[in-house]
This record gives C-alpha cells, sequence and structure tokens, in this order.
C-alpha cells in the first residue's frame, strides 16, 4: 500500500524515539559496598535520588517515587570513593521530589565536615529556620539519600549520636569510622563540656572542630554554652560557626 | 496464559522487567505519536516521558486479571491522547504570556544536517498540511498512517465506532491530496 506516495510520505513522519528518553522516565539501581555494609543506590538523570539500606528496597523506592526502576551494571561516577571516604565531592544528587525545607536542611547538612558533628539547631539555624530544631529531626529521618547528604553528622545537643535513618549503632559505625573520636566527645559531655576555646587565639569552637582539635591541654578550656564562653572574651570560630543558633 | 504478549508476561511477572520490556516494545510508536501530535521536538519528550510515567504508576496498582486484559499499545496511546487534550485544553486557557512565539522547533539536536534537510523536505510541509485538517480527520490519519495502528485500536483510543475511524480517514487522506495538489 505504500505505493500510494502520500501514505508513504505519512508513514515517513514516524521517527524514533531518543536514546535519552528512558533516562528521563525510569531510574537506575545498583548494589554498592560502604563502611556499614552493602548499599543498593538508585539514580536518575539527575543525580541519586536513593540510598537504601537492607530488605524492600524496590517496594521502598515505588512506594517514594512512583518510577520504573532498571538494574545499572555500573555505579554512577563518583559513587563508590564517596561512599567509602565520606568526602562531600560527590556524585550529583537529585533532591527534585523534596520539600524546600527538606532541601535546604539537607544542603545545611553537606556543609558539615568529615569527622566533625553538628548538634540539630545549628542545622536547623544554616537551614534558615532557627525554630525549627524537631522539624530538622524529622527531615532528616526521611533524608533519601544518607552518607551522601551526611545526616550521621548531625549529633543532640546533649552529646548523644541521637536517631539515624539506618539505626543507631550504623550512625556510631560511619563517626567512628571517619575519625570521630567518640569517647573523648563522651567524657566532655558527662563534665558538660559542649564548646571548647582556646586562650592563644581567644576563638570558641564546637568540640569536633579541626580548630578545636588543634588546641592544646594547656591552653583549652571547656564551656557548657557559648554565652559562658562569650562572657569570658571569647569570638565564635567562623569555620564550624557555633553562633548559628538559637541561644 | 497463552494469549498473552511477551509485555504483559513479563508486567505479571515483575513490574519493572515488565516496564522494561512495554518500553522497548512501544517507545517509537508513543514517541512518534507525540511529536506529530504537538509538533515539537522537546514537548514529543514531555509527553511521551509523562506517558510511560502514568503507565508505569497505573499498571503498578493493577492486579494480574487486569494485566491480562490490557491491550498494551492502545492503553498507552489512550495516555497519551489524555495527557495531550488536557495540555491543549490548560493552554488554551490561560492567555500567552510572552508575545514572543517560539520558534517551531522539530528539530532533533542530535539529528545530522542531511537528515534534517531530507526530513524538511518530507516532512515539515506534510506536517503543515496535516495541521490544516478538521481534528478528529488529523488524528485519525495520524494514528492510522503515521502511527501505523490497525482501526480497531483507533476505536479504542479515540473512543469512536471503527466505522467512524474509516471515514474520518478517508475523508483526511482526500484532503490531503486536495491541499497538496493545490501547493
Amino acid at each position: 500500500m505504500n505505493d500510494d506516495p502520500l501514505l508513504a510520505r505519512l508513514a515517513g513522519l514516524a521517527v524514533e524515539a531518543p536514546a535519552g528518553l528512558l533516562d528521563r522516565i525510569a531510574a537506575r539501581w545498583i548494589a554498592v559496598p560502604s563502611p556499614i555494609g552493602e548499599l543498593s543506590v538508585a539514580w536518575t538523570a539527575r543525580g541519586v535520588a536513593y540510598v537504601h539500606q537492607g530488605d524492600g528496597f524496590t517496594a521502598a523506592f515505588r512506594a517514594r517515587f512512583g518510577r520504573p526502576l532498571l538494574p545499572a551494571t555500573r555505579p554512577p561516577a563518583g559513587l563508590v570513593p564517596a561512599l567509602r571516604t565520606g568526602r562531600p565531592s560527590g556524585p550529583a544528587l537529585d533532591l527534585e521530589e523534596l520539600g524546600d525545607f527538606q532541601r535546604d536542611v539537607l544542603r545545611a547538612v553537606q556543609a558539615i565536615p568529615r569527622g566533625e558533628v553538628r548538634p540539630y539547631a545549628w542545622v536547623a539555624a544554616r537551614a534558615g529556620r532557627p525554630g525549627a530544631v524537631r522539624a530538622v529531626g524529622t527531615a532528616l529521618a526521611r533524608n533519601p539519600v544518607p552518607l551522601l547528604v551526611p545526616c550521621h553528622r548531625v549529633t543532640r545537643a546533649d552529646g548523644a549520636l541521637g536517631e539515624y535513618v539506618f539505626g543507631p549503632a550504623a550512625k556510631q559505625r560511619l563517626l567512628l569510622a571517619e575519625g570521630v573520636d567518640l569517647d573523648r566527645l563522651d567524657g566532655l559531655a558527662r563534665e558538660r563540656v559542649f564548646y571548647l576555646a582556646s586562650d592563644t587565639t581567644g576563638v570558641v569552637c564546637f568540640p569536633t572542630c579541626h580548630n578545636a582539635r588543634r588546641i592544646t591541654p594547656a591552653h583549652r578550656h571547656g564551656f557548657r554554652t557559648l554565652g559562658a564562653a562569650r562572657t569570658a572574651g571569647y569570638r565564635p570560630c567562623r569555620t564550624c560557626r557555633p553562633d548559628l543558633q538559637a541561644a | 496464559m497463552d494469549c498473552l504478549d511477551p509485555v504483559q508476561k513479563a508486567l505479571l511477572d515483575d513490574l519493572d522487567g515488565g516496564f522494561a520490556e512495554l518500553y522497548g516494545a512501544h517507545r517509537d510508536v508513543v514517541f512518534s505519536t507525540a511529536l506529530r501530535l504537538s509538533g515539537r521536538w522537546a514537548d514529543a519528550e514531555d509527553l511521551a516521558a509523562e506517558t510511560f510515567l502514568r503507565a508505569y504508576r497505573a499498571v503498578a496498582g493493577y492486579d494480574a486479571e487486569r494485566i491480562a486484559a490490557l491491550r498494551t499499545r492502545p492503553w498507552l496511546l489512550t495516555i497519551l491522547m489524555n495527557i495531550w487534550r488536557n495540555c491543549a485544553r490548560a493552554k488554551s486557557r490561560r492567555p500567552p504570556l510572552d508575545l514572543r512565539e517560539e520558534p517551531v522547533d522539530t528539530v532533533d539536536p542530535r539529528e545530522g544536517v542531511e537528515e534534517a534537510a531530507m526530513r524538511r523536505e518530507t516532512g515539515d510541509e506534510l506536517t503543515e498540511l496535516l495541521a490544516l485538517l478538521p481534528e478528529e480527520q488529523r488524528l485519525a490519519v495520524l494514528l492510522r498512517h503515521v502511527s501505523d495502528l490497525p482501526v480497531s485500536e483507533i476505536a479504542t483510543v479515540l473512543r469512536i465506532p471503527e466505522g467512524t475511524v474509516k471515514s474520518h480517514v478517508s475523508r483526511g487522506l482526500k484532503r490531503l491530496r486536495t491541499l497538496g495538489g493545490v501547493r
């Protein structure tokens, strides 16, 4: 019937679907190693969207994203090293499906360096909502990309590690793996010390700040509150920003 | 179960694996139809992606019986047609914000110069003529002769009797020949 030139020309209007179309629809996934065991990771064309530990990955992804999930043969560039080292130069993230507040919270958490911890109130302030400390906890409990957005580095103001998406034991393992001295932090918390100041620089820091870790014992002063440190003449560190939280 | 096609079998077996089969079997017809409906490459990508996404979300809620009864191609094209109609309706409802009309662009940026030149000769003139047809004739001709659907499936997609499909197709073709002859 394609002897008819009109029909042949109409048939010629059919085209092949572009190669990149599937990536706009489906996510890809792969299992990768991490310091807390094997993780399932899913990503879209925009970046990594979901990191899951344990059973029920497919069902959890489907419930959360409503998008087809196809197996990949290799992980996105940079994913495996980012999970292993906890350094921030990981793969791009796809946080499109999240609300503005949760996205702001995750961005704030991304600023916490490897080997350091910050309280929930600090994250709330950095996300631009200093009063929303509890909401920060909820947002982190629903962090779709743990490890890549290091919510394990957010701990309670009283020195306890607090909750974690993959459970408190995983939080502890991750912090120890990146060199946080949990025994020392625990010891300071028992003495009600949550800030460390140096009388040579006149600066007060969070105890895990790399500036605080350099203070020699002879020049180190512990404080329970930032207000007390300020009264004693110390200014908040410009690196770890202990002043970034409601008083 | 013998009457099931491979796509249905795969969907019954595993939703995500089945989706890959569904996409592989129908991506070209869905994209071609989307392109010739919307007239623009970027819109066609949006339409086709949204169609497959909605299809996936729908089938996730279907039981085995419903999947077994599915005629996947007309089902997908019905979804596409619904999205397209809703978009067209939404567009006509709100006044254009920008008076600068974007250039009509059916060009794939990855398409080669030669291919583009050839397509322009065979494609653009014909799509212009198609745009002159009344909508029911245009859709029938498009689904029958561009998307290559049988009349029975077109009847499902357009929700009209088969006889009506045939008459829209033949009137549309006749009109295209007249219009083409005039030029």
